[in-house]
């Protein structure tokens, strides 16, 4: 796939942010964005150790309002929309007729006709024709992608860092709830998430003061040790939890019950886009499973390098690194189901040679998020 | 500031090599760590290994990215830097001293005179190596 060249290339709020901080750039998913500040390796243990801040403005949201909204989103998504609660975020799915994966997303009820739908920078385009396609009832959409920022604060120290700048007590806020305030002065959606698994939450800003909240949590939290961090980071951090990353670990051609999904997908609340070909699945059991495994052999498991066993193919990594917060090369992939148990020895082909690697538990890092 | 000592020589494809009497220890250079990001594994030949100038010896690969090494010189490989097994980070952060890969009895010491200097080496990355 020919990649468009930089004039091409989106741009956040922060852009030029990351220039003045010499942020190496790099195209992801049509966007022009910081891959690393002081490196990725660093970022990385920065999060884990005190708090890291990551612009993640290029990612997609949608607006649903009015008295069929919740219904609309219900026949739209496979995760329970009437069990969520004003201020609550739930994780789910849009999946297509077949029960492949269009996109996975968090869902936001602002109020009890009123919902927010953030999803992949990468999607934004085709998961925005996809629910206007199928959004039916008395139900406005509202893409509202290019007027909203969105900051990650993460890490141990990132609820004293945001506390600091909020006019809300952040530590009140549950983990996959939110509050609606204002940090460092700039009106904002304080969430309780992240993909990162340490404790911290994600800002939604008006796209125009996005940057003015950007300084001031840099600033405020020097002391603190708070550093920007990149793409880079982003991606072994999540990696290290086993979140799934689309286009990697999940896509058009898998299923949730493979990808290890069936947690949200609440086949009990009726119908719902692809509801029929999960279930289907979850009945006849899925042919193959995403695993988690780490390497025996010295060698780094990348996406697309086949999994063997005995010499035969019987999968292939979705998503592979070195983790620097578990010290060892990890990755996650597709196995034939009968070799996903936890112990089992494959072997991961690394140009060409077969490299030894162990399914095991995941996360390969445990979660710190608030409890 | 990207450093480039001056008793070394270079290749177009960042290697360094120093000489040792009729040996060559060879390396990546500063620019080169610092466009790959951080090493995370380095894969060498065994002592032992014939290697030909501007062929393949090896890998280094960061959290992004898989990169060949090429020979600066022919010869043979004589020593082989086991610690960046443990330590790929050395690369990164001493690229000309402890973040050496291999050393080569050389082959053809008239090889060396083909290699550029350190002066031309920082004006090929000015312009043409800066990718």
């Amino acid at each position: 796939m020919v990649e468009p060249d930089a004039a091409l290339l989106k741009r956040t709020p922060l852009h030029a942010a990351h220039v003045r901080r010499g942020a190496r750039m790099v195209g992801f998913g049509g966007w022009e964005m910081p891959v690393q500040y002081a490196g990725i390796v660093e970022e990385h243990r920065t999060v884990r150790s005190a708090v890291g801040c990551f612009d993640v403005s290029h990612m997609g949201e949608f607006e649903f309002h009015g008295p069929d909204a919740g219904r609309a989103l219900q026949r739209l998504t496979t995760n329970d929309v009437a069990a969520l609660e004003v201020g609550q975020v739930q994780y789910s799915l849009l999946c297509y007729e077949d029960g492949g994966i269009v996109d996975d997303l968090t869902l936001y009820r602002l109020a009890d006709d009123r919902y927010m739908m953030t999803v992949n920078a990468a999607n934004i385009d085709k998961d925005w024709a996809w629910v206007t396609a199928h959004l039916d009832g008395r139900v406005e959409a509202r893409n509202a992608s290019a007027e909203t920022g969105l900051i990650a604060v993460q890490g141990p120290n990132a609820e004293g860092l945001v506390g600091r700048l909020a006019d809300r007590d952040v530590t009140t806020i549950g983990y996959y709830r939110f509050v609606r305030g204002r940090v460092a002065g700039v009106a904002a959606t304080v969430s309780r998430t992240g993909y990162t698994g340490e404790d911290g939450f994600e800002l939604y800003l008006p796209a125009a003061d996005t940057e003015r909240a950007w300084e001031a949590l840099l600033g405020e939290g020097e002391r603190g040790g708070v550093v920007p961090v990149g793409l880079g980071a982003r991606d072994t951090l999540r990696l290290e939890m086993k979140y799934a990353l689309y286009g990697n670990d999940i896509d058009q051609t898998t299923n949730p019950i493979e990808a290890g999904l069936a947690w949200v997908v609440k086949l009990a609340k009726g119908d719902f886009t692809g509801r029929a070909a999960i279930e289907r699945v979850k009945v006849e059991g899925p042919r193959r499973r995403l695993v988690g495994f780490e390497m025996v052999d010295r060698a780094v498991p990348r996406h697309g390098y086949r999994l063997l066993r005995g010499g035969s193919e019987v999968g292939h990594v979705t998503s592979g690194s070195y983790g620097p917060s578990v010290d060892r090369y990890i990755g996650v992939g597709y196995v034939a189901t009968a070799l996903a148990e936890v112990g089992t020895e494959i072997d991961v082909e690394v140009r060409g040679q077969p490299q030894k690697a162990r399914v095991v538990k995941t996360p390969f890092h445990p979660p710190k998020v608030k409890r | 500031m990207a450093t480039y000592p001056a008793e070394l020589k270079y290749t177009r494809e960042h290697e360094w090599a120093r000489a040792e009497g009729k040996r060559a220890r060879v390396g990546i250079t500063d620019y080169a760590q610092d466009q790959l990001g951080d090493v995370v594994f380095v894969e060498l030949p065994k002592v032992g290994t014939r290697v030909s100038q501007m062929q393949p010896f090896g890998v280094v690969e960061s959290v992004k990215a898989v990169s060949d090494l090429y020979a600066p010189l022919s010869g043979e490989v004589v020593e082989v830097n086991e610690s960046l097994a443990q330590r790929p980070e050395q690369v990164n952060q001493d690229p000309y001293g402890a973040g050496w890969m291999i050393v080569i009895a050389l082959a053809d010491e008239k090889e060396l005179g083909g290699l550029m200097s350190a002066a031309d080496y920082e004006a090929f990355i000015q312009t043409a190596g800066g990718h």
